[in-house]
């Protein structure tokens, strides 16, 4: 592990992982969905998770946010082993995910999807569920943090039912910023966006590493690869199989890790 | 790759119609408004048109008739709709306002004071909706349809047994005073649905509770993901349909001095429809209190006007199930041109 993290070349200067998986096992039923699995990701960087369908990608991920837990293996959050038992626990130890399908409310404003399961609420005595909403504060919130990520929406006060895919996209990404304080993990974000959407949310993936969070990017598009991420760890059939920094040059030899040629 | 090239296109197409088509957004979003604002035109122009055909229609004694008349249905809506807000349904209402009136007789005959048979029926009510909402999520139900249906089933076969199939007259005088005219000629219980409204108004739109209904209502599984406590959230909103429908039993025990387990008969689909004729979504996550009162008020009126003019009893059931059908229709209409702005605004996006 170390050795391979010391030829990653810029990810060598950070310290100790912010996030460490070790030997990550997950099955289901008769499916070995993950097979002894380790990865590492450092504050600042960007950490490419690549592999064909039915890698495990999606698997590792879910397991990382607390939407499955792990048969076997342990999450490590800055040195300490934690149990990640569910979304809110995930959340509440400082990882965020951007989701393949966004988890969006399409019944909600971009500001009430920022702050969902995390409102400003006051007064602080009472239990969350009972308190009022500060929906001034939250809208005044929203309003910097786009104008700090230049992300630009036609109306904040409306549904993001009405917006199109780019700008669902953003506010997906944009809302992960918000609570962020150690990863961020998205899945596939350019996966349904045309060429100038998918530059606007690739600088968004930017400035989450910008702001000194770990960011697992799982994509299948190499160029975004080779452009953003530190390391590419490579997944086949549950198991990974390589880990290098990527270029341009070796760009060929990914995909061959990828499809197993 | 290939996935990205082809949505990649489809934006690109729809980037080449938005130029032919410069005003196609506006007249989406003046049809989209005047579709929220459909029931409230519809409700004004049947008040204008009753007006005109019934001289006795739009007189203040009328008025606070309907209201009256529609007091139970508003209550109950109003729980019925929180239920449909989280994709729900909650068909038990009518036999829980049924059960509850009669417990409440019953309990004011074996001596308890005014105070306690309220709070016999509505606790007896939200014990109903607390069934419903356990059962579902925690006995791990496919729908809301089955235990409410199972509860409907059962709440009737208890009122009925109870009060021995009969009405049991006799309530407290204060409860009878809820049937009485209060102040500025409106009876009492329009004070109760006013006061109803105003406290679920608060936790559905000011408090973070309301916010994760709507929430769990737009995108359950999103709701579980951002840590929002997604089981409690439906439980209490059935919780909340009971009490009103123990509210509703109160107001309905008021009006004819007794209980009765043939109360609240067809409640359920009364508030159904007042929730979406009103212009609620049965999609869920989309609407308000005020569609829920609004849908309630039509029907009132719709029923009392078919009086008025002596129309068949028959009829009012026709009239009714019709103005569902356009409510639902217009439901459908609004989603697909929002899905209309939605590409539109893709073409456009610079």
């Amino acid at each position: 592990m170390t050795a391979v993290a010391a030829n990653a070349g810029r990810a060598a200067t950070a310290d100790q992982p912010v996030l460490a998986v070790r030997g990550a096992t997950k099955r289901f039923g008769s499916v070995l969905a993950l097979d002894d699995v380790s990865i590492e990701v450092r504050r600042g960087e960007i950490v490419g998770l690549l592999g064909d369908n039915g890698a495990g990608k999606s698997t590792l991920t879910k397991c990382i946010s607390g939407v499955h837990q792990l048969d076997a293996g342990a999450i490590v959050l800055d040195g300490a082993p934690t149990q990640i038992r569910s979304p809110a626990d995930a959340r509440f130890a400082g990882i965020e995910t951007v989701y393949q399908d966004l988890a969006l409310f399409d019944n909600l404003t971009p500001g009430q999807n920022f702050f969902a399961g995390r409102e400003l609420a006051w007064p602080q005595w009472l239990p969350r569920g009972l308190r009022f909403l500060q929906q001034r504060r939250m809208d005044a919130e929203t309003r910097v943090l786009l104008a700090n990520l230049k992300v630009t929406l036609p109306r904040l006060d409306a549904v993001v039912a009405m917006m199109s895919g780019g700008q669902r996209q953003a506010i997906a990404v944009a809302r992960s910023t918000v609570f962020a304080r150690k990863v961020v993990i998205l899945d596939e974000p350019t996966a349904a966006l045309g060429l100038r959407e998918s530059r606007q949310v690739l600088n968004l993936v930017a400035a989450l590493r910008d702001q000194g969070n770990a960011v697992i990017l799982i994509t299948h598009n190499m160029e975004h690869v080779v452009e953003l991420a530190d390391r590419a760890v490579v997944l086949r059939q549950g198991r990974k199989v390589g880990e290098l920094a990527p270029t341009k040059d070796n760009k060929q030899e990914m995909v061959s890790m990828i499809v197993g040629a | 790759m290939p996935k990205t090239e082809n949505t990649s296109t489809a934006v690109s197409q729809a980037s080449m119609l938005a130029p032919k088509r410069p005003g196609a957004v506006p007249g989406l979003a003046l049809g989209l408004a005047l579709l929220s604002a459909g029931p409230v035109i519809i409700l004004l122009l049947l008040i204008a048109v009753l007006t005109f055909l019934s001289p006795y229609f739009l007189t203040g004694r009328n008025l606070s008739n309907i209201l009256g008349q529609t007091a139970v249905i508003s209550v109950v809506a109003m729980g019925q709709h929180l239920v449909i807000l989280t994709r729900g349904i909650d068909l038990s209402v009518g036999s829980n306002v049924a059960l509850a009136s009669v417990v409440g007789a019953l309990s004011f005959h074996a001596g308890a004071p005014a105070i306690a048979v309220i709070a016999v029926m509505v606790g007896c009510g939200a014990a109903v909706g607390a069934i419903n909402g356990l059962f579902y999520v925690f006995g791990r139900l496919p729908h809301p349809f089955i235990i409410t249906l199972a509860t409907l089933s059962i709440a009737k076969g208890l009122a009925l047994q109870l009060a021995d199939g009969r009405a049991i007259p006799g309530m407290p005088d204060s409860i009878d005073a809820l049937g009485r005219d209060a102040v500025w000629g409106l009876p009492g219980s329009v004070f109760v649905v006013a006061g109803v409204a105003a406290v679920l108004f608060t936790v559905a739109r000011t408090m973070v509770w309301g916010r994760w209904i709507y929430a769990v209502g737009g995108r359950p599984d999103a709701a579980l993901r951002m840590g929002i406590p997604v089981s409690w959230v439906l439980v209490s909103v059935y919780v909340i349909s009971g009490l009103c429908a123990g509210i509703g039993a109160v107001i309905l025990a008021g009006r004819t001095d007794a209980g009765s387990p043939l109360f609240g008969n067809l409640l359920e689909l009364d508030t159904i429809a007042a929730v979406i004729i009103g212009g609620a979504s049965f999609l869920g996550g989309r609407g308000h209190l005020g569609h829920a009162l609004i849908g309630a008020i039509m029907i009132g009126v719709i029923r009392n006007a078919l009086n008025l003019l002596n129309v068949n009893v028959f009829f009012q059931l026709i009239v009714i199930g019709v103005v569902i059908v356009i409510a639902v229709e217009s439901d459908v209409l609004r989603n697909y041109l929002e899905g209309r702005v939605r590409v539109m605004q893709a073409g456009r996006q610079p």
